[in-house]
């Protein structure tokens, strides 16, 4: 039974057999997509004092922090961000072989009535959308829900669209995006991986 | 009657002090003659004993038949079948039968049983007291003359003080022994397992190793006192051993036995294997200073025999909560090998002392017939193969039952064929 | 955290004793990412959807079951519960043809309790289905240790190092042996004491000193675990009165102040007020009693989650 990496859906060139293919952004990069991304925000949002940044584990929350920084260097307004562990939301729980760790939901102040951003590294299936809106759903009921995505790479299973996007990226199947930031993986980068053909 | 030439075996007899390579003739069901090299004598039958080992027939004083009333688990003839397969010629039966074993009806009916079957030799052990209840004797005078060889509660040990003493005058008109199960149940409770280390990690309750060596005590008095003949069955505890050096030193006519499995595995054995009901007998597995005294009485002679306790049980009583299962396990078909492999091939003893130990001791401890190659006796004889591998496999018990916690153990020595009064009774063609 | 780099491989939570110190670490930190799941305003996510839970409970409990079937549900399990009044067993059915019965009806996990030792080892040995453990006699109650440790943690932030003094029927006590087994292995050390007359043989084995008074047991204890003492299995010789108890070895304001100022009392419950502890004590300021309640929910749902990911084909 092959062994699924304890973060979950999204896989790493640590734990499966990927080879780099080429990096599409380098830190430099990625910092003025971010801005941009965060004017989109502010553009779109003309109440910032209920707006609520969610990321979603793992590397959806320093996408969410940095967002923040850069609304709040632009409008001088500071906006809250929360973390989703959507874990337990999975669809896929009954199909991998041990439980992936759960790390806790933590939202700075209540959904009920805020405009809710969800943020995530890459928008693929839109599953673990899915699951996030189900997760968050449970904690109340949000004005609206927005979402945030660094890199779109398309191959969507559920009926899923981001508000704002920080690079289109078309993507084959045997390919992974491997987002990487500092805080998580001490290296600030996005890069295409190819799967190893199996032995 | 039937005669047999066994040769090119390696004979072990303590009772003669003979081991070294020679042939032996039976002839009309008993031993005829031993010697270097035996011409065959025309129309007798030969068994070849090349590379194996020739002893007199071994003798288990301790099992449980469970004929009558418990069919179930065993009869008379299955067990001793299994018997002859684990390499014994005759066996002593316990009385806690259903209904028990106080009266000569029984006696006889065992033995009859055992005549039909043929396997191996049955010497009846009848109960102390009536009903096995502890409070009157039994009609000991009436079996004996059925043939019951001693008398025991075995299963139930003598609570009171004086029909026990009351036992070891009695007995004395016969000459038998009288066996207890040392067990002083005030002590045991409900106790499923030896109280200590593993007790207490499986919250399991416990029978302290007091429990045997208060009644061994008692009856060491008693037996002082009345100058009886007392015999100390499953003997468990470093204790109780050193009691029976004690009673020895003050001159009484005391003996006794330890089971193969206080012998070989101890109260972590619960544990290892996860609360298996297959290690559940009474006495139960000891710590492992009690398993290393026993062991130093089988070495310096303190220990009389080796008995197995053959206690079976139906699969369907063992596979319930460990609380719940009935205490006992299978000795006959796993016994020898278990003794080869653990004492002989360990260096823990000779070969010759473990004949003793099943054949020699068991037949002096009950006074019977058996345990020697003299010309002129029964030709019971065992021979195994000291160096064969066997696993042991309690599906292919010859017993009704299957409770062993040995099941899938592979062992240095096996039976391989079994004579009883000349006549080949294991393995059967 | 040891916890990162481990992975649960059980099917089943028998006991403490064979769980290594990253298991246990993995345990708890899994249940504090699930007590936060009990401050929501829906507290149910939906993880064990379509998953079956039998609760199997041949001895009376309110406290653990309870705790377990709420743990269930807010895990969104479909959980039936089969107590020994009214069922098979009282009409004679042995404990293997339960099983088998159970077995038939493909549940994804049994909890079991059981006055006989052993009893969830017999039954995961013949099940496919992950067993856990919830009390065996005097054996052991693992989810209940584990409760006990994550809220010894909450409140001290650690248990290497800590002095933990478990007193009262030690030989009856499944929850002492699960706490010795969890405290010793992740690092803290663990004193005993009570009447001679409840104290097993040998427990120094198990890697804990050993105390007959009270005082000599709360000296410098920065937790102090009482346990009830059962007074439905005395009255065989352990101590004459439930008064003569207390006199000996009930805890009392006074004596606490011999552990550490900041010391912790704990119970697992149900308490005999004025037997092993006194009202005030239970009541007071240091105790975390009801706390102990509210994590062993947490607790059961880690252990719950955990197991759900290991079938008998995939056990390592």
């Amino acid at each position: 039974m092959p062994r699924v990496p304890p973060t979950g859906a999204r896989l790493n060139s640590m734990h499966e057999n990927l080879t780099p293919k080429n990096t599409i952004l380098d830190a430099k990069q990625m910092a003025r997509i971010i801005r941009r991304m965060a004017g989109e925000v502010v553009e779109t949002n003309r109440d910032l004092a209920n707006l609520l940044l969610v990321g979603i584990r793992t590397r959806g929350v320093p996408l969410a922090e940095q967002l923040a920084v850069e609304i709040e260097r632009m409008e001088g307004v500071k906006v809250p961000v929360g973390v989703l562990d959507i874990t337990l939301y999975r669809d896929d729980l009954s199909t991998i072989a041990a439980q992936p760790q759960v790390k806790g939901t933590t939202l700075p102040r209540p959904v009920e009535g805020s405009t809710v951003l969800l943020c995530d590294d890459v928008l693929y299936t839109g599953r673990t959308v899915r699951a996030a809106l189900d997760e968050l759903l449970d904690f109340g009921r949000p004005r609206a829900v927005k979402l945030a995505v660094l890199i779109d790479r398309g191959h969507r299973e559920l009926p899923i669209q981001a508000d704002v996007v920080g690079k289109k990226v078309p993507t084959s199947g045997d390919e992974v995006i491997e987002v990487t930031f500092q805080s998580t993986d001490g290296i600030e980068q996005v890069r295409i991986l190819e799967r190893k053909a199996p032995r | 009657m039937a005669s047999l030439l066994i040769h090119g075996g390696r004979i072990v007899d303590p009772s003669q002090g003979l081991d070294g390579p020679a042939d032996l003739l039976i002839e009309d069901g008993a031993v005829a003659r031993i010697d270097g090299k035996i011409a065959k004598p025309k129309g007798v039958e030969t068994l070849d004993a090349t590379g194996l080992v020739v002893t007199p027939g071994l003798i288990d004083i301790h099992v449980h038949l469970r004929e009558p009333g418990q069919e179930y688990k065993e009869t008379v003839a299955t067990g001793t079948r299994a018997a002859a397969a684990g390499g014994f010629t005759a066996v002593a039966c316990m009385a806690n039968t259903v209904p028990v074993h106080d009266n000569r009806a029984i006696t006889e009916l065992i033995l009859l049983e055992a005549e039909r079957a043929g396997f191996a030799r049955v010497y009846p052990i009848g109960a102390i007291s009536k009903g096995m209840q502890g409070q009157e004797l039994a009609e000991i005078g009436e079996m004996v003359a059925a043939g019951a060889v001693a008398v025991s509660d075995d299963g139930l040990p003598v609570m009171n003080a004086e029909l026990m003493r009351r036992a070891l005058l009695y007995t004395q008109h016969y000459g038998i022994p009288v066996i207890q199960h040392a067990e002083d149940l005030t002590l045991t409770g409900k106790g499923v397992m030896h109280e200590g280390e593993w007790s207490t990690r499986l919250g399991l309750i416990g029978i302290p190793g007091s429990a045997e060596d208060v009644m061994v005590a008692r009856d060491l008095i008693l037996t002082e006192d009345t100058q009886g003949r007392y015999h100390v069955a499953h003997l468990s505890t470093a204790r109780s051993l050193d009691l029976v050096r004690l009673g020895r030193s003050r001159g009484l006519r005391v003996t006794c036995e330890v089971a193969p499995h206080h012998l070989i595995l101890t109260d972590e054995e619960v544990a290892k294997t996860g609360f298996s009901t297959h290690c559940k007998m009474k006495p139960p597995l000891r710590s492992s200073r009690d398993r290393e005294a026993l062991i130093q009485g089988l070495v310096d002679g303190t220990v009389d025999c080796i008995a197995s306790d053959h206690a079976p049980h139906h699969a369907d009583e063992k596979d319930v909560e460990f609380d719940k299962a009935p205490f006992g396990i299978l000795g006959l078909e796993t016994t020898l090998s278990l003794c080869l492999d653990r004492f002989v091939h360990a260096g823990l003893l000779t070969l010759p002392r473990l004949v003793e130990l099943l054949s020699t001791g068991p037949a002096r401890v009950l006074g019977l017939p058996g345990g020697t190659l003299q010309v002129g006796s029964p030709a019971d004889v065992s021979i195994f193969d000291l160096d064969g591998e066997v696993t042991i496999v309690a599906a292919d018990f010859r017993s009704k039952s299957r409770n062993t916690p040995f099941d899938g153990w592979t062992l240095r020595g096996r039976p391989v064929a079994t004579v009883l009064g000349g006549r080949k009774v294991s393995p059967l063609p | 955290m040891t916890s990162e780099t481990i992975r649960w491989t059980r099917k089943d939570l028998l006991g403490i004793a064979e769980l290594s110190p990253a298991e246990i670490g993995l345990l708890l930190d899994t249940a504090e990412s699930f007590s936060e799941i009990g401050e929501r305003p829906i507290k149910k996510v939906p993880t064990l959807r379509g998953k079956t839970v039998i609760n199997l409970f041949f001895e009376a409990s309110t406290r653990t079951r309870s705790s377990f079937e709420i743990a269930e549900k807010r895990l969104s399990a479909d959980n039936i519960n089969f107590s020994t009044s009214g069922s098979a067993l009282e009409k004679g059915e042995s404990l293997i043809d339960t099983a088998l019965n159970l077995q038939a009806m493909a549940p994804d996990l049994v909890v079991i309790r059981h006055g006989s030792p052993g009893v969830p080892h017999m039954l995961a040995r013949r099940l496919q289905a992950g067993v856990i453990n919830a009390g065996d006699g005097a054996h052991e109650h693992p989810t209940q240790a584990l409760l006990d440790a994550f809220t010894i943690r909450r409140h001290k932030g650690r248990l290497a190092g800590l002095r933990v003094a478990i007193l009262g029927d030690i030989e009856h006590s499944r929850v002492v042996r699960s706490n010795i087994h969890l405290l010793t292995k992740m690092g803290a050390t663990v004193v005993v004491g009570g009447a001679r007359t409840l104290m097993p043989t040998a427990v120094e084995k198990l890697g804990v000193e050993v105390a007959y008074s009270l005082e000599d047991a709360l000296r410098g204890a920065d937790v102090v675990m009482m346990l009830r003492i059962q007074l439905e299995r005395q009255g065989k010789m352990s101590f004459p009165s439930a008064k003569e108890y207390f006199r000996l070895f009930g805890l009392t304001r006074e004596r606490l102040k011999l552990a550490q100022d900041d010391a912790i009392v704990m119970h697992p419950g149900p308490m005999n007020r004025g037997v092993e502890i006194a009202s005030d004590v239970a009541d007071g300021s240091r105790s975390v009693i009801l706390e102990q309640v509210t994590h062993g929910v947490s607790v059961r749902m880690a252990v719950l989650y955990l197991l759900s990911g290991v079938t008998a084909s995939e056990e390592s």
